[in-house]
């Protein structure tokens, strides 16, 4: 259970207030996805619930407890991929595992099943130089899933992939998630992608960084195609794109 | 950063593409390309210019090669760049590293580097002379600061250099600094310094003939002097042939090495 009150992020040197007043609960195995305009402090929220970052007032709390740093029950996937490139997929993946000490035997055994899961089989011994982005993504978000996190984090992770392998990732990533599932917070700038694939939809505006509209999306899972493009799901979109696009100016 | 990536266009162009045009294979030219030399060489000294043709030469290297005075030379030789080149670059890692890592080391060693970096090390001969007297001494310390110097600023640039996002992965994937150290900053910044030991290697062997200078009895560099004093032109044209050679076997080991431990970059 995430639980931000009154979070407020200023940075002091460039006197920039990037969170304004965020208050927001993230309830377990929920899929909420964070979208909005560049500067409305969508990274800022992901930092500070990676424990990258903290903020300068309110409270950050995961399961009752302030957010003192980064943990292994906060996985986090970057829109670059951040995998590193002179390990093979399988040794990327059990990055996380050796970090904690796990036995030889059983870090392999974990991230044989999540290569798997991502459906990377194929490619465990390669090296990052060799994948796709796509694929590339798909080691991240196994690495991440390898090390057991309760929670997600995903910032921008598909941005910088074309549109149809986004749409493959997003199936894939529901798939995945519907198989083995966790809280995730999932931040984009797209909207059909903000729609498709969460629980609720959070819309944040900028100047300074605040949560203007929370959209409940009562499609069911697993999402199809079909729903893509129903009725309903045209509906909740357009609610979310003109939440995005016809923010006002001042608060 | 740009060296590496030159190199690597280097290393590209140099790999047999399936897909060019095809011509002559390289090592046909090179070696056509060798044999022009030798020509032009041989075309001066014919000339008059006052150069030994290469045959002399080649007889003066059997010489020196049959009465083992070549091979003790090339030994004094190696050993002085080998002793100075390991010790510089045991000590420029750690320093390098160092620097990077912690803001203070940085700002207290920086200046220094700095200020030697724009001193020659042969500069520093007179200097090491006096004080460290003429043994063999001076002589491996000027090569060690001469590869010191260009490793350590490699390293450096290497330890600064690191993807942040890199290593802010290592730390959600609960890596502590001592791993993150051990296990992203080392490998992420080992193409930095193996370009660091290259340019370090190249001065090595740029200081060594000056640093025999100081009163030694065998070395490339002193044998060359000595045959200055008599116009022994080939036995100089054979220490200078020797350096080269050597020089650039010792960058192919190191090449060679670079694509091993590196061989995950991505090329461009």
């Amino acid at each position: 259970m995430i639980k931000l009150q009154h979070v407020r992020k200023v940075f002091a040197d460039a006197n920039f207030t990037a969170l304004g007043d965020v208050s927001l609960d993230i309830s377990d195995n929920e899929f909420v996805t964070v979208v909005g305009p560049s500067g409305c402090g969508k990274t800022t929220v992901m930092n500070i619930l990676a424990g990258l970052d903290f903020p300068t007032g309110g409270q950050a709390l995961v399961d009752g407890e302030t957010i003192s740093g980064p943990g292994p029950d906060r996985g986090v996937i970057f829109q670059q991929y951040a995998l590193f490139p002179w390990l093979t997929v399988r040794k990327n993946v059990e990055f996380g595992l050796r970090t904690a000490g796990v036995p030889r035997a059983e870090r392999r055994r974990t991230a044989e099943h999540f290569i798997d899961l991502v459906g990377l089989s194929d490619f465990a011994d390669a090296l990052p130089r060799t994948l796709s982005g796509g694929m590339k993504q798909r080691c991240a978000i196994a690495r991440a899933y390898a090390v057991n996190p309760s929670i997600l984090l995903m910032d921008e992770p598909f941005g910088a992939v074309d549109a149809l392998t986004r749409v493959r990732l997003q199936e894939q990533l529901l798939r995945t998630w519907s198989q083995e599932k966790r809280t995730v917070v999932f931040i984009t700038h797209d909207v059909d992608e903000a729609v498709f694939l969460a629980n609720r939809v959070v819309v944040m505006a900028a100047r300074p960084g605040r949560i203007v509209e929370v959209v409940d999306v009562d499609l069911p899972y697993p999402r199809t195609e079909e729903m893509r493009l129903s009725p309903a799901f045209t509906a909740l979109r357009n609610r979310v794109w003109s939440a995005v696009y016809h923010q006002e100016t001042v608060a | 950063m740009t060296v590496v990536q030159a190199d690597a266009e280097v290393a590209t162009a140099s790999a047999p593409a399936p897909g060019r045009r095809r011509g002559v294979p390289k090592a046909v030219l090179n070696l056509i390309s060798v044999g022009l030399g030798i020509a032009i060489w041989w075309g001066f000294s014919l000339a008059g210019h006052d150069i030994p043709a290469p045959p002399e030469v080649l007889s003066r290297g059997r010489e020196l090669v049959a009465d083992g005075t070549l091979l003790d030379d090339v030994l004094a030789s190696l050993g002085r760049v080998l002793a100075g080149f390991v010790l510089g670059v045991a000590l420029a890692v750690p320093v390098g590293f160092l620097m990077g890592w912690y803001g203070m080391v940085r700002g207290l060693i920086e200046p220094w580097v700095q200020f030697f970096r724009t001193i020659p090390p042969l500069a520093i001969i007179p200097l090491a002379v006096v004080l460290l007297g003429i043994g063999e001494t001076p002589k491996i310390f000027v090569i060690f600061l001469a590869s010191f110097l260009a490793c350590v600023i490699a390293t450096f640039q290497g330890v600064v250099g690191v993807d942040k996002t890199l290593i802010n992965a290592a730390r959600v994937l609960g890596a502590r600094d001592g791993t993150i150290f051990a296990r992203v900053v080392v490998p992420a910044s080992t193409p930095f310094i193996l370009v660091g030991m290259r340019v370090g290697l190249g001065s090595s062997w740029a200081t060594l003939v000056a640093a025999e200078l100081i009163a030694a009895q065998q070395g490339l560099g002193y044998r060359m002097q000595s045959a200055q004093l008599y116009y022994d032109l080939p036995t100089i044209f054979v220490g200078l042939i020797s350096i080269g050679v050597l020089g650039l076997l010792m960058d192919r080991i190191l090449l060679f090495a670079e694509r091993r431990l590196t061989h995950w970059q991505e090329r461009r």
